[in-house]
């Protein structure tokens, strides 16, 4: 590790200790060395198949630097999903892989629960792994040809980005969430606002906000474009780590980190959480951004509570204390599913699962679910969902011509309770 | 020469390929649903050598590299954008396809007829007749692209070290 910062921001920090370099500047490109890398279901084939008949490379360099997760598809839903998984299975038992995933949940979560430190250098072959940047490490997605050089070598090149730093101001209003500060950040760059860039959360406002909530903004980030996030760590993040028993072990890289807080960065944005109001993302792009307030009342059929957004704990939290001792609207589908096997048993202890039951929810085993739209609560022609995933795409959970609406877990439950985009204040 | 086949803005992988076709057994077999939610007859009428024309954002959303493949099992070659999201650009080069970002794309519409040659960096419109110069792709990255991709340069290398 380079002993000193240089002025560095965190990511480029980050990215010159992987480069073996005492320092990086933006716009350089740098080969790096990578901590751990991962895919899932809808990537790791055609990865095995890149590195093995393209690149002539037998085995991956280091089987307990490589993460494989099954959280697109669970359980299989057709036979090519079962072939799909079954040659997964064989393929981690021949490279010796331990760290498979097959019933614990999705991959960011599964990822965030075990396995990334404040440091690291990851890299995953799924978009939103940028969301690692919330604890502190630089993550980004990348496509199956990338993935394969590293399985083959350990290495990947990077051009080392920008850092884009938004200062958040004040705190959160009641009803309003994260995901609607991750809504107004994309609606205020656009969908290609942050392309090739870093984004990283700064500022008074971010001690409000708890380690899950920087998760879902950093989540979102590719929604605009970002190839990784920061967050630089805090003692939340300290807190988080001994309450999953994954205390932190490297101090130093927590003082190294403080360090870079007020390094020169390419541009800063403000964003006033207190101004802000409950949003929704309308068909079919994510920065399609409205107040919730302009479109309430149109009617839904369909809502969506999960995803590797807004799938934890306190997601599910938000939505059950909305809906205890309530029912959905008549007709409507409620779909829940927890982001992972651990958030699913802490929401059975504290009765939630029990409050989505009785309220009327169909509750799936952990996974990408309905965010990913190949498998559970597939939309047909002019059906609406409203849902706490990320995109919204044409078509994304079903057909074409069905429409997908993209809110906070409040915002979602409310709807599910009245069948129409409602405010959560309206159902308290 | 290539008929231009023109999309707006921000066309995502979804569009190019949708999630339920991820998981069928080849490239060949989901190359037939290629940007089906935009063209459902897409894949079958396009012709190798057609190009592919888009405005912001090209390329946006899943980093699924099924996309450039499915469009390379069609023919494409070339992809001509305002600009691209960063996954699918890295992916596209990586698989041996060129994305030009260039401002043009606003200017070129549907079934335009295009010419474009690398090696003077120049797209042509021979509908309106107009000439567009654009940044031809050097070093590493040119070095992946006339290799045919990154898989190839890397065991292009290998085979020559090891000789």
């Amino acid at each position: 590790m380079s002993t000193q910062t240089n002025g560095m921001t965190a990511t480029e920090y980050i990215i010159a200790c992987h480069a073996n370099r005492d320092r990086v500047t933006p716009g350089e490109i740098v080969n790096v060395s990578v901590d751990l890398c991962m895919s899932n279901d809808a990537t790791t084939l055609l990865t095995d198949k890149i590195m093995k008949e393209r690149m002539k490379t037998p085995t991956v360099w280091d089987p307990s630097r490589v993460v494989i997760i099954i959280d697109h598809q669970v359980p299989a839903d057709s036979v090519d999903t079962s072939i799909v998984q079954e040659q997964m299975a064989k393929l981690v038992e021949a490279q010796k892989i331990d760290k498979f995933h097959t019933t614990d949940g999705v991959c960011h979560q599964v990822m965030l629960e075990n396995y990334v430190t404040p440091g690291a250098l990851i890299m995953g072959a799924d978009s939103h792994t940028c969301s690692y940047g919330s604890i502190g490490s630089v993550s980004s997605g990348i496509g199956s040809t990338d993935l394969a050089a590293i399985w083959a070598s350990g290495e990947t090149w990077l051009k080392v980005p920008e850092t884009i730093r938004f200062i958040l101001n004040g705190q959160l209003k009641p009803y309003v969430s994260a995901k609607d500060v991750a809504l107004h950040i994309i609606n205020q760059v656009r969908a290609n606002g942050l392309t090739y860039k870093a984004m990283e959360l700064a500022g008074p406002g971010v001690s409000t906000l708890d380690v899950p909530e920087r998760f879902t903004i950093c989540n979102m980030a590719v929604e605009a474009g970002a190839k990784c996030t920061m967050v630089i760590p805090d003692d939340k993040v300290i807190s988080f780590f001994a309450d999953l028993n994954r205390p932190i072990q490297d101090q130093t890289i927590l003082s190294r980190l403080q360090e870079t807080q007020n390094s020169p960065c390419a541009s800063e944005i403000n964003v006033d959480l207190d101004a802000l109001e409950p949003l929704i993302a309308c068909p079919h792009y994510v920065d399609n951004v409205r107040p919730l307030s302009e479109i309430q009342g149109l009617k839904i059929g369909q809502t969506f509570l999960g995803s590797c957004t807004n799938g934890r704990i306190e997601d599910l939290r938000e939505g059950a204390n909305l809906l205890k001792g309530k029912k959905v609207a008549p007709n409507m589908r409620f779909l829940v599913t927890p982001a992972s096997v651990r958030v699913y048993k802490q929401a059975l202890a504290e009765g939630l699962i029990e409050i989505f039951m009785d309220a009327g929810a169909v509750v799936n085993h952990p996974g990408c679910s309905t965010c990913w739209g190949a498998h559970q609560g597939i939309l047909g022609p002019g059906q609406r969902m409203v849902t706490t995933g990320n995109r919204n795409f044409k078509g994304r959970a079903g057909s074409p011509d069905s429409e997908i609406y993209l809110a906070s877990p409040s915002v979602v439950v409310a709807s599910a309770i009245t069948g129409e985009l409602t405010h959560p204040k309206e159902v308290v | 020469m290539g008929q231009a086949w023109k999309f707006g803005d921000n066309i995502d992988t979804d569009q190019i390929i949708p999630s339920q076709y991820l998981v069928l057994p080849t490239i060949q077999d989901m190359a037939k649903h290629t940007m089906e939610p935009q063209n459902p007859d897409f894949s079958k009428a396009f012709q190798t050598g057609d190009i592919l024309v888009g405005e912001v954002n090209f390329g946006c959303g899943s980093s699924r590299e099924q996309a450039p493949l499915v469009l390379k099992e069609l023919g494409v070659r070339v992809i001509i954008a305002l600009d691209f999201a960063r996954i699918f650009f890295r992916n596209c080069i990586n698989n041996g396809i060129l994305p030009i970002e260039h401002p043009c794309a606003k200017e070129i519409s549907d079934k335009d007829q295009l010419t474009i040659d690398l090696s003077k960096g120049e797209i042509h419109n021979q509908t309106t007749g107009k000439t567009y110069l654009f940044n031809k792709i050097e070093g590493y990255l040119a070095e992946i692209l006339n290799a045919g991709g990154l898989s190839e340069y890397i065991a292009n290398k290998k085979g020559s070290a090891d000789d």
